[in-house]
């Protein structure tokens, strides 16, 4: 039987995403050279969420944002049963800083599949993480976030659950164990 | 459904509408991909792939090459023109060699139908058929069923008219059973010496007048008449077919309704259409040609990621 238990309620997920965006502005200005690009499935979320709190905050219309597929660039497309989700890109990375969106930092391989994905774009000048949850002790690969909103301790078979109020009804981090 | 309910691509008769929707819904996303600026993903590089053509091919063989290529499969080729096949040798001791080389998945054609199921039951890589003789060609259906969902926004319930040399035609047998898989009207319209004697058990509408047929059709697949499988006359010459059977602009022009006009190339312009009708804004004859890259992608990284 699986435990839920709470990492980030409603509030506090509202609350985490408007530091990370001040995070974000505090290093790159008014995002007339950044775009953001989530990581499909369940980053762009977040991404978008980001996006609109940056616009209201900056009072801008015009910040890029994207969504990312990654199911092409895996190394293990042939063990899971993965099904593609929409890249949509209409703008240019080439010379860009891009942050790289995702909900949860896990063993670091979606976003390296990501990171190659990324480049057949073209070449940004810079590229940073933003994840809402980083897993620290399960990684696979030697990938670190840059703006991370909340770090936690947990073990493989535990699972972490992002959920929005867009697609699940409410905005919540759960964390679920077998306990 | 995240993956295929077989292990080859033998026809479109073997196929669930799941399967169908699952190859099509794929190829979606690599119509993205073949569209940025770099046209690669990495997904089959360690798969090799046969292209094994013991029949001439343009378009098919340079689409699953290029499909290949853009899924960075290593790739080698070979046409019975040039090989042993000429010195006697058989099908399976040519595959079997072939695989000996370790390849995974072969792509075939051959004039023979039947020959990709054959050699399914004998061999361990996956098999997919491009064309075996008058069968199946089962990527063609299947891009002509994504050209015109891209076109009209669905299939089902849509009217598609097939035209032209039903008998000796493949494309028009994997058609038939891709669309009413699919849930769409289909109508055949030729000559009744061009019908297959049994096509009635088929489900499909018959006609013989190429008006009503387009008057009824939303698009019109018009074949090409497959000369080089007619080992008889089928009718007294080209022109009088032409006459009686190609689309031409006046006659397009007249109809009630715009309707949408493919055909599977090659074109035999001035027979069963006329150049303005192929080259006009009703045509989605390159579309298809790009849109063959997309499904094959997708069909060779579904089966590729089956186990």
């Amino acid at each position: 039987m699986m435990k839920p238990r709470i990492i980030l309620d409603s509030k506090h997920l509202d609350i985490t995403v408007t530091r990370l965006c001040y995070q974000l502005i505090e290093i790159h200005n008014d995002f007339s050279n950044t775009v953001i690009i989530g990581l499909q499935p369940r980053g762009i979320y977040l991404a978008t969420r980001i996006h609109k709190k940056l616009q209201e905050i900056l009072k801008k219309k015009d910040i890029k944002c994207g969504s990312l597929d990654t199911t092409f660039y895996r190394d293990d497309f042939r063990q899971k049963e993965l099904v593609p989700n929409k890249t949509n890109i209409d703008f240019i990375i080439e010379g860009k800083n891009v942050i790289l969106v995702d909900d949860v930092l896990f063993t670091g391989r979606t976003i390296r599949a990501g990171l190659d994905a990324m480049l057949a774009f073209g070449r940004p000048n810079d590229v940073e993480l933003l994840v809402l949850i980083d897993r620290r002790l399960s990684r696979h690969l030697p990938i670190q976030a840059k703006y991370v909103g909340k770090t936690i301790d947990s073990i493989t078979s535990e699972k972490v659950k992002v959920e929005w109020k867009e697609t699940d009804g409410a905005d919540k981090v759960t964390l679920l164990s077998n306990d | 459904m995240t993956t295929l309910s077989t292990k080859h691509l033998l026809g479109i008769k073997d196929l669930t509408a799941d399967d169908i929707h699952l190859i099509l819904k794929t190829a979606e996303n690599f119509k993205e991909v073949i569209n940025r600026p770099i046209k690669k993903v990495p997904s089959l590089r360690d798969i090799t792939i046969a292209n094994l053509f013991f029949e001439n091919s343009t378009r098919t063989k340079l689409s699953f090459e290029l499909a290949e290529k853009r899924l960075s499969a290593d790739v080698v080729n070979f046409s019975s023109a040039s090989s042993s096949v000429k010195k006697g040798e058989t099908l399976i001791d040519t595959v079997n060699n072939i695989l000996a080389m370790k390849v995974d998945m072969v792509v075939m054609r051959h004039p023979n139908p039947g020959a990709a199921v054959f050699l399914s039951k004998h061999i361990e890589a996956k098999i997919i058929n491009a064309g075996d003789g008058a069968h199946e060609h089962p990527t063609q259906a299947l891009l002509d069923a994504f050209s015109i969902k891209e076109k009209l926004g669905s299939i089902k319930g849509k009217k598609i008219a097939i035209v032209g040399d039903i008998l000796h035609s493949r494309v028009a047998l994997s058609n038939i059973f891709c669309l009413q898989k699919l849930g769409a009207e289909v109508m055949v319209c030729g000559p009744t010496t061009l019908m297959p004697k049994y096509i009635h058990s088929l489900g499909v509408k018959v006609e013989h007048d190429l008006r009503k047929a387009l008057e009824w059709c939303d698009v019109a697949n018009m074949l090409r008449i497959q000369l080089e499988r007619q080992e008889i006359k089928f009718f007294p010459s080209l022109r009088e077919y032409t006459m009686l059977f190609g689309l031409n602009k006046e006659l397009l022009d007249s109809l009630s309704k715009k309707i949408v006009v493919m055909h599977p190339g090659p074109i035999n312009r001035g027979v069963e259409i006329t150049s303005d009708v192929a080259d006009s804004s009703q045509s989605i004859i390159l579309e298809q040609v790009e849109n063959g890259v997309a499904v094959r992608m997708a069909v060779l990284f579904l089966l590729a990621g089956r186990a």
